[in-house]
């Protein structure tokens, strides 16, 4: 047992109030779908059933797709930007009033630690919204011509990882470029996505501006193949994405596509190797790995490996993993067990291919989805491992001996989302960034947000960004 | 003896042969990165520790208080109350620990040594022309002396930070040397000043630097300027002395001082030395903190914790 063992803090779940059922929120109001069934949402750390939510049908995905034609051409498409942005402005604010609501309903639905939900996605969600908000009555100065007009409706499926945030990225930009949207939050966690209904209610949103329709694939289908979707903007595999891409080819939609990722997370010799480790560690084991940026290739320059290694291995020791509500606790729950499963066959993968597999030391609750923190060392790039995006907390561990192979090693992937430089030189990470094919390079930081960033994929990463003035292009008609 | 523990930084006892060599090693140390060390000093700083926890950190952090007084107003009867307050911190618990020692300047030691007979407690002197260490060697080395012959079993001495930014490690190297073997046997704590040394990567070379010259404890800073113990600074020392136990075997404390006024910032510093250097640090030998004001909040935090209840601060001594 530890000298300093701390005392279990969990934060109070009476903060949020779960119902039993939900129905599908069409024109704002929340209502029984007509032709769908229901699907139960659960809470990964425990297994236990939270709520019955709503499967809606495709005659569901259509009363939504028409009540969102209606908002926007009546309210929505007409309304002056100012008019847009006080809405917004006031749904960032109650996001922010109720976000310890929301931080313990997005941990419980997600698996994700309270620490993470608190700290960073709420957070963000809040300041994603604030900065849209701001665009919507200057989109003829944002560089797209004197008068921009927004595409219509916009039909949106986002991932399970960062439920709200993603509900953020998508709905805000949506929003202040004039559109109204039909929204699909993942099957396994809509329930944020729910609360983010009651707070347009709360705002006083026109009707129809925001439909909330939950599911799980084929309501997702449903809503991009829609013909009164002007606009699909996709957040989650590169498989799905490449299903979505062929079911609207030759249509008029516009598509917006961000899909997995592969990063190197690269060290050089002169890096400031302790906080390196952080980034190392939050690259990979930052929301159980679920990050479709997450550094899970680590390339470290073969002069520091060992320092590199021990430093992460004891960094790692000092990871707790456990109840997601805790405040104490680093790691959370894997999502799904479908999704636990993956990682478990993909991790089995990388030791029969002969990497060699470490964990920590770390007892894990006996109920609910977890997987311990996990690095591969001695990888190569032919490992599965390597290339495969696994989604959870394993990082492959490759070396290099110059800046030369290590842009070639971090490019040699089908991905091509983010990347990671961590060295002492300002010179360095210029010419890093100049030839690492990813949307983002951080320089000695990694998983860093902001809305005022773009974001976005090479290759099949996807195409199209997200946030800041570019993420504006994506919802006008430019 | 004192030669052999000097050169203690065994497999780094080359490192000081000469100017070039000690520059060399120093700047050879990898960089800190400022924003991600602040990090994951913040991150640190949101641990949440409760109930059991909280009781078993406020003791600790008791046990651990070199109770200070470092005023130019000081008197004995000032210093023998200090005193008193550090055999017993609070009158109505008998239970409570007992402070790990108190600090005074030099000319008040004869006064705390007798007041502090048979405690148990250790007596700290701060020393060499303290705060700013801008004072001839022969002088500091006379000061040190004369605090260890009046009574103080602990030195704590300050760096000259002037030779320091200047670059001239192998003179600041010499005096750490030299005041080392003025102690005798008393332990060593170097003060490094590090509001003035501002950058991280200067405090991770000025750490090393006084861990090889043989100190006991690397120390933050006197008190005497604005910026005192931050969390970062204290995150960084925690990893040099890691660090360096890791290359020489030798274990060396740390103790931040000044500005560390309640029990919320203690334990965030108790947090950092468990998930940082680890819990062979978490001991009154080897992690202390350099505070006057924390004690009360300390001790008023203990009562709640037992009673359940807040009480005043007049419940408490102001010594």
């Amino acid at each position: 047992m530890a000298l300093f063992e701390y005392a279990p803090a969990p934060e109070s779940r009476s903060v949020v109030d779960i119902k039993p059922s939900y129905g599908l929120f069409i024109n704002g109001e929340f209502v029984d779908p007509t032709d769908g069934g229901a699907l139960k949402s659960i809470n990964p750390a425990s297994e236990e059933v939270l709520a019955e939510v709503a499967e809606a049908g495709a005659g569901d995905v259509d009363r939504a797709v028409r009540a969102a034609r209606a908002a926007y051409e009546k309210v929505w498409g007409p309304m002056p930007g100012r008019d847009r942005a006080k809405y917004l402005f006031r749904i960032a604010r109650l996001i922010q009033e109720r976000g310890r609501e929301l931080a313990v309903l997005e941990s419980l639905d997600n698996g994700k630690p309270i620490r993470e939900s608190r700290d960073v996605d709420i957070p963000l969600v809040a300041a994603y919204f604030f900065y849209y908000a701001g665009w919507a009555d200057k989109l003829p100065y944002a560089g797209f011509g004197s008068d921009p007009r927004p595409l219509g409706v916009a039909g949106q499926v986002i991932p399970w990882n960062f439920p709200l945030l993603m509900l953020a990225w998508k709905i805000a930009p949506a929003l202040a470029a004039g559109n109204t949207v039909v929204l699909k939050p993942a099957e396994t966690t809509p329930l944020t996505a729910l609360l983010f209904a009651e707070i347009c209610q709360q705002a006083e949103l026109p009707a129809g501006v925001v439909n909330i329709v939950t599911g799980a694939g084929d309501t997702g289908r449903a809503v991009v193949t829609h013909p009164g979707v002007d606009k699909v903007a996709f957040t989650g595999s590169t498989e799905v994405g490449r299903g979505i891409a062929k079911a609207i080819a030759g249509t008029r939609k516009k598509l917006t596509l961000e899909l997995g990722g592969k990063a190197a997370n690269i060290v050089f010799d002169d890096a400031p190797i302790d906080q390196a480790v952080e980034g190392i560690v939050n690259g990979i084991f930052f929301n159980q790995g679920h990050v479709c940026c997450a550094g899970s290739r680590l390339l470290v320059q073969e002069s520091v490996y060992d320092a590199v290694l021990e430093s992460l291995k004891r960094r790692m020791a000092r990871l707790r993993v456990g109840d997601p509500l805790d405040k104490n606790i680093d790691i959370g729950a894997i999502n799904s067990a479908a999704q636990l499963e993956r990682i478990r066959t993909l991790s089995e993968i990388g030791a029969q291919e002969g990497a060699e597999r470490w964990s920590p030391p770390c007892e894990l609750p006996d109920r609910g989805f977890w997987f311990a923190p996990t690095i591969f060392t001695g990888v190569s790039q032919a490992h599965r491992i390597a290339r495969e995006e696994i989604f959870g907390p394993v990082l492959s561990v490759l070396t290099f001996r110059t800046p030369a192979e290590a842009v070639e090693k971090a490019n040699n992937t089908p991905y091509g989302l983010s990347a990671g430089v961590w060295t002492d030189k300002g010179s360095r990470i210029l010419w890093m960034a100049d030839r690492l094919r990813a949307g983002v390079v951080w320089a000695n930081t990694f998983n860093k947000f902001d809305p005022t960033s773009p974001f976005g994929g090479y290759k099949e990463s996807g195409y199209g960004r997200e946030g800041g003035r570019h993420g504006l292009e994506a919802y006008l008609d430019v | 003896m004192t030669a052999t523990t000097t050169s203690a930084g065994s497999g780094l006892s080359e490192v000081a042969r000469s100017e070039a060599t000690l520059r060399t090693f120093l700047h050879g140390l990898p960089g800190v990165d400022q924003i991600g060390a602040e990090q994951r000093a913040a991150m640190l700083g949101t641990r949440s520790i409760k109930t059991s926890a909280k009781a078993w950190a406020i003791d600790l952090a008791i046990r651990m208080v070199d109770l200070t007084t470092l005023e130019g107003a000081d008197t004995p009867g000032k210093v023998r109350a200090l005193c008193a307050k550090a055999r017993r911190p609070d009158p109505a618990d008998p239970g409570c620990p007992t402070v790990a020692a108190v600090c005074v300047y030099p000319s008040m030691v004869p006064t705390a040594a007798a007041a502090l007979a048979g405690s148990g407690i250790h007596l700290a002197s701060v020393a060499t022309a303290f705060p700013s260490g801008q004072a001839p060697l022969e002088v500091k080395l006379a000061d040190t002396a004369a605090a260890v012959a009046a009574g103080a079993d602990e030195i704590d001495m300050v760096i000259n930070r002037g030779m320091f930014l200047a670059g001239r490690y192998s003179e600041v190297y010499d005096e750490i040397v030299a005041v080392k073997q003025a102690c005798g046997n008393a332990h060593l704590k170097v003060i490094l000043e590090t509001g003035e040394l501002v950058t991280y990567d200067n405090v991770r070379r000025a750490s090393w630097l006084a861990m090889i010259a043989g100190a006991d404890f690397i120390k933050t800073s006197t008190g005497k300027v604005p910026i005192a113990a931050t969390l970062p600074v204290t995150l960084i020392m925690l990893e040099a002395v890691r660090d360096f136990r890791a290359a020489t075997g030798r274990q060396i404390g740390v103790k931040p001082a000044g500005g560390i006024r309640n029990t919320k910032d203690a334990i965030k510093f108790l947090v950092t030395v468990n998930e940082t250097a680890g819990e062979d640090w978490l001991h009154p030998d080897w992690f202390r903190f350099g505070a006057s004001t924390l004690l009360n909040d300390l001790l008023m935090q203990r009562t709640k914790l037992t009673t359940g209840v807040y009480s005043g601060p007049d419940y408490f001594t102001v010594d």
